[in-house]
């Protein structure tokens, strides 16, 4: 079989082709995120003021939003993705999905816990339920669905299927989520002088974000393509041992 | 040692702080680790598993 | 559209001929609002405090309680692929499956919920409103309910997998009745909230079905 008829995404639907296209990839994305992450944390920790009104622990702030960026964006990858499948039905979509997911759900999880830690000596307690916060969490939840579903069926490209269906579901109801939280927390909870997403952002705390938002960003592409090729490869694993079973 | 003491107790939100660093870092190390262990157990799988799929077709041409 | 409500009417007498199942969501109800002031004291004004969102949450498990159900059957015994070969849109089935589900969970709920608003102590001003959310809200619950009823068919330990689902995609519709319950216990309109509810409604009514049905074309391929 001659690569050169192979359509160009099909082709990069056999794992090796495809890592030896990450292959070329990777090293850009980890160097990148290794000097963003190297620069971010110096200026994070060291080289920029604390803020007037909350001190040092703004600087949770240079974790905790790029985590909330994250979270969001790769929910919509995977929605993107998601839908790619369904209309072109190609396995690089799909798979796509799942390789995303649980590093979603990680970064979910980092904005939870490090909101809290930021709460607990700007509001007294360990969880407040701060539109953001709560949200996140709605949105957690939705991480921890589609990576049950996608797991529960024998048949896994069901199992993909059901998961694309889901997200898709997912990405339609989070902006009305969001919107519902936010609603109901300005009901419940008087307007607060802190907010989570940090003081006016002053030059000198713009730089930091910017730089760890970077790092996150450029980590997260290194670490979902190798998840992708080893996912890829699962699946010829899979194949093989079928072709095995039926000799 | 001052210094260090200073910059280590964050101006006494230090215990929220670095737990904070402290989990982003494990995190990363946990995505990053667990995707490469189970990247290079797959790859190991799939080359053994497809050597001995040619070995088996291999055979069967032989055969026929 | 008459098979479609022949297959209505079908499901209900299934329902209804099972008379235990219509039993267990029913006395749920009424156990779970027992368990309030159980739990938190029998004070009127915490009751009254706590009353809208007890009772839409009660509402919310009750919904989840009878969704397994909801094509499980019809998925095992075949029936299910036979509906979907029929010339019948699938779409359609959904939604008739849905209000079938309605009628034997949400319709019962709204019968039932003002003599547990009155044991929660619900502020006399909010029942009307309580109802009317109920009417609106209890089909969404049971429209999202079917979709991730169809989206878990054929997966392993399909039932908590469900509530894991469906709960959060239950947030808005949970937020905007009891907001606006407690907007009519205070005097205030209801009417924004129960216009959001209400396109709630109007978008579910709309779009779950091809959602629900994409996903059991999914399981029964």
């Amino acid at each position: 079989m001659t690569t050169a008829r192979i359509p160009l995404l099909h082709r990069y639907a056999n794992p090796a082709a495809f890592g030896r296209l990450s292959g070329q990839i990777l090293p850009w994305t980890a160097g990148a995120s290794a000097i963003l992450l190297a620069l971010g944390l110096y200026f994070a920790l060291f080289s920029s003021p604390p803020d007037y009104q909350q001190g040092e622990s703004v600087r949770i702030m240079y974790v905790h939003v790029p985590a909330a960026i994250m979270s969001e964006i790769v929910y919509g990858l995977m929605a993107a993705a998601a839908a790619a499948g369904i209309i072109w039905k190609h396995a690089l979509a799909d798979l796509f999905v799942k390789a995303a997911a649980p590093l979603g759900a990680a970064f979910t999880f980092l904005c939870l816990v490090a909101g809290s830690l930021w709460g607990k000596p700007m509001w007294g307690a360990w969880w407040v339920w701060d539109a953001r916060l709560t949200s996140e969490l709605v949105l957690f939840f939705l991480y921890l669905g589609y990576l049950a579903l996608v797991d529960a069926f024998d048949d896994p490209q069901r199992g993909l299927r059901a998961g694309a269906i889901l997200v898709l579901v997912g990405v339609v109801d989070l902006p009305i989520i969001k919107f519902s939280v936010d609603w109901w927390n300005t009901l419940h909870q008087p307007a607060s002088l802190i907010t989570m997403s940090g003081p006016k952002m002053d030059k000198s705390m713009l730089l930091p974000l910017m730089l760890m938002i970077g790092a996150f960003t450029t980590f997260f592409i290194t670490v979902v393509l190798m998840r992708l090729e080893s996912e890829l490869l699962a699946r010829r694993i899979r194949a093989w041992r079928t072709a095995a079973g039926d000799e | 040692m001052n210094e260090y003491q200073t910059f280590f107790a964050m101006g006494g939100y230090g215990a929220y702080v670095w737990p904070a660093y402290g989990l982003t870092a494990l995190a990363f190390i946990g995505m990053l680790g667990w995707t490469w262990a189970s990247l290079r157990a797959r790859r190991r799988e799939e080359q053994g598993l497809s050597a001995a799929g040619r070995a088996r077709r291999g055979r069967r041409e032989a055969k026929s | 559209m008459s098979a479609a409500f022949a297959l209505f009417l079908h499901d209900l007498k299934l329902q209804f001929r099972h008379g235990s199942d219509l039993v267990a969501p029913l006395a749920f109800f009424v156990l779970a609002v027992l368990m309030v002031p159980l739990g938190v004291g029998p004070e009127p004004n915490l009751l009254a405090r706590l009353a809208p969102g007890m009772l839409w949450i009660t509402a919310l498990l009750a919904t989840l309680l009878a969704l397994d159900r909801l094509f499980q059957r019809d998925f095992e015994d075949g029936t299910l692929d036979l509906l979907a070969l029929a010339p019948m849109p699938l779409e359609l089935i959904v939604l008739a499956k849905v209000a079938a589900h309605w009628v034997t969970t949400g319709l019962p709920f709204m019968a039932i919920a003002p003599i547990l608003g009155v044991m929660l102590h619900l502020d006399s001003a909010s029942f009307v409103t309580l109802e009317i959310s109920l009417l609106i809200g209890t089909p969404v619950l049971s429209m999202i309910g079917a979709f991730g009823a169809a989206v878990t068919l054929g997966a392993r330990r399909g039932g908590a997998l469900l509530a894991l689902l469906v709960l959060p995609l239950y947030v808005p519709i949970l937020i905007f009745a009891t907001s606006a319950i407690g907007a009519a216990g205070e005097g205030l309109s209801s009417r924004p909230h129960l216009l959001l509810l209400a396109s709630f409604f109007a978008g579910g009514i709309v779009l779950v079905p091809f959602a629900a049905a994409a996903a059991l074309r999914n399981a029964l391929e």
